[in-house]
């Protein structure tokens, strides 16, 4: 051969880590609006749990806390749409994925590994983001909410818990074999921050002890952060706290998916 | 470009690869693939192809030795190797719910200087399968896909896990004429197979490997050579092995029986089957189920598992002469 395939083709346009997540997480959406399933639980449930919470709170004294309606429902309608638009979806996705050996065809490519949680998560967490902002404003004209006092705690809550709910659903994905069981392994974490991380009570209406265990759930943070973006009256140092404790676990998750994250089914 | 075309794209040295159990799967093998060569590792189910593919694909990181695809370390400097190699992995690996179409927009979008997608699919004849979900496909539509997908980048280095499991003869032949093709124009193929034919037929040189191990290498030719041409044959009633001529004069470097039926092994096919036939001629009897044989690649191969499983049985059933 007197030329190379090298020397003779113009040089190819580099994929970037953008672009290549980018064309993931395209693939990715397109996947989640064809699991009827999974699209149910993401957008529908996220919606309906805030009214059962709405309810609940007509039987608490939320003055005494310093909450009324809207700061009790909007934070707890943002907990549910993390977990099940977010978390809940993304374990099965991972799971699904690699199930049917994408996660070790994606390896193979030029995608980082990364880039393939991140891409594939991106759909997701997109439709929990928009979903938080669609309840914040349904919030806002159905239950006289007034606009947040410390709105940068509020943004930041929200995003640590995207990036949060991420990291454990990947971490949730190395603990579970597969697709089927992805309907019952992210259920602990579901129930737990339910019960405990003031979606149906506030952390302000329960006992001293239990209340700073449930400080230290994931989700707590999240929830406290919303919650005090928008009553305002969170101070500088219980910010920083519910700040280290979030990102205490998604340092947590990043561990278990290091250490743990299969890419490929066990054989 | 003449010292290029003997560049070493693909080096592997007393590679080993040990799985989490503490099973060795890859026990230190060493071969190297040159530019616009294809190579092929023949095996059994469980030789250990699919374990070297994948540490040579930079899938995982060997438990031992070297692997250098384009000078590079293929798992710790994957950046710098994986724009240039496509892979097509043993089994599938696409979303079952995307159609073929979406999957190949998916893939180009991952691969730098990527074809357009409908260029590749019509390469592996595809593209009237653009619109159906990778679930409907047929299992060597699959295949076929993959082939597709490795494709996209026009990669210097194609790792091919048994590219054509599951097709059809037509699709198989198709197949080989696209990865002949593709060497042609300057691709390096690295490919497993347990089809003898298919490496026969496609490899420039091969590998045949046997638990872990490479048991011999060379070209198809040089590893046919490596093994002896074949008789066999039905003794007439009546007659017995040793009213049969020497067989060391004819040639024979050993035999065996079983049954009625005598099987010889030689290297000098006609001077021994002359023999033979001689004196079949002159005792009158005729040979029921004559089948003389030159060496094949598929003789080397059952060779090789046939030694290996004796050694292992620590006992020869057949008797061989001197040479």
């Amino acid at each position: 051969m007197s030329t190379t395939r090298t020397m003779s083709r113009p040089a190819p346009t580099a994929t970037t880590a953008l672009s290549r997540m980018t064309a993931l997480a395209r693939a990715e959406l397109t996947l989640l609006g064809r699991t009827r399933g999974a699209l149910v639980a993401a957008l529908f449930l996220p919606l309906v749990m805030p009214v059962s919470v709405r309810s609940a709170a007509e039987e608490m004294d939320l003055a005494e806390a310093g909450l009324n309606a809207g700061t009790l429902v909007l934070p707890a309608a943002i907990g549910f749409s993390l977990l099940f638009a977010v978390y809940s979806v993304l374990v099965g996705a991972f799971v699904v994925r690699r199930e049917e050996l994408v996660l070790k065809r994606l390896r193979t490519g030029e995608l980082r590994d990364v880039e393939i949680l991140a891409g594939s998560a991106l759909p997701a967490v997109l439709t929990g983001l928009v979903q938080c902002l669609l309840l914040a404003a349904a919030c806002s004209v159905l239950l006289d909410l007034s606009a947040p006092s410390a709105p940068q705690l509020a943004v930041l809550g929200l995003l640590v818990g995207l990036v949060m709910c991420t990291a454990l659903a990947a971490a949730t994905a190395s603990f579970t074999r597969t697709g089927e069981s992805a309907q019952v392994t992210p259920m602990p974490l579901m129930l737990v921050s339910m019960m405990g991380s003031g979606l149906f009570v506030p952390l302000e209406l329960l006992p001293d002890k239990v209340a700073a265990i449930c400080e230290l759930l994931p989700l707590t943070p999240v929830v406290t952060l919303v919650r005090g973006g928008w009553t305002g009256d969170l101070s500088a140092s219980e910010s920083l706290g519910a700040l280290v404790t979030a990102v205490a676990w998604i340092l947590l998750g990043v561990f278990a998916v290091r250490r743990w994250f299969r890419w490929e089914p066990r054989r | 470009m003449e010292s290029n075309g003997h560049e070493h794209v693909i080096e592997v040295t007393d590679l080993r690869r040990v799985y989490g159990g503490g099973f060795e799967a890859v026990s230190g093998i060493s071969f190297s693939v040159r530019r616009g060569e294809i190579f092929a590792l023949l095996g059994t189910n469980g030789a250990g192809k699919t374990s070297t593919v994948e540490l040579l694909e930079g899938l995982a990181a060997p438990a031992g030795g070297r692997v250098r695809v384009l000078g590079h370390d293929p798992y710790s400097e994957r950046a710098a190797v994986r724009p240039r190699t496509g892979v097509m992995l043993q089994e599938g690996g696409f979303p079952s719910e995307l159609t073929v179409a979406e999957t190949a927009r998916m893939w180009a979008g991952c691969v730098s200087g990527a074809r357009p997608a409908a260029e590749v699919l019509a390469l592996v004849g595809l593209e009237s399968k653009a619109g159906i979900r990778v679930k409907q496909l047929s299992g060597g539509q699959r295949r076929r896909l993959d082939l597709a997908l490795a494709l996209l980048g026009d990669p210097e280095v194609l790792f091919l896990d048994e590219p054509s499991t599951g097709l059809d003869a037509e699709g198989r032949r198709d197949t080989w004429e696209l990865v002949s093709a593709l060497r042609d124009g300057g691709t390096t193929v690295l490919l497993t197979t347990h089809y003898l034919e298919e490496a026969e037929h496609l490899a420039d040189r091969l590998a045949i490997m046997h638990e872990g191990r490479i048991a011999v290498t060379g070209t198809p030719a040089e590893v046919t050579a490596t093994q002896p041409s074949r008789i066999s044959f039905e003794l007439p009633e009546g007659y017995f092995v040793g009213d049969l001529p020497p067989l060391g004069e004819l040639g024979v470097t050993g035999h065996e029986t079983d049954g009625r039926t005598v099987r010889l092994r030689t290297r000098e096919l006609q001077r021994s089957a002359t023999g033979l036939l001689t004196w079949a001629e002159r005792a009158g009897v005729e040979l029921r189920g004559l089948d003389v044989r030159s060496a094949s690649l598929e003789e080397a191969f059952l060779g090789i598992a046939r030694t290996v499983s004796a050694e292992q049985a620590g006992g020869m059933t057949t008797k061989e002469y001197a040479a």
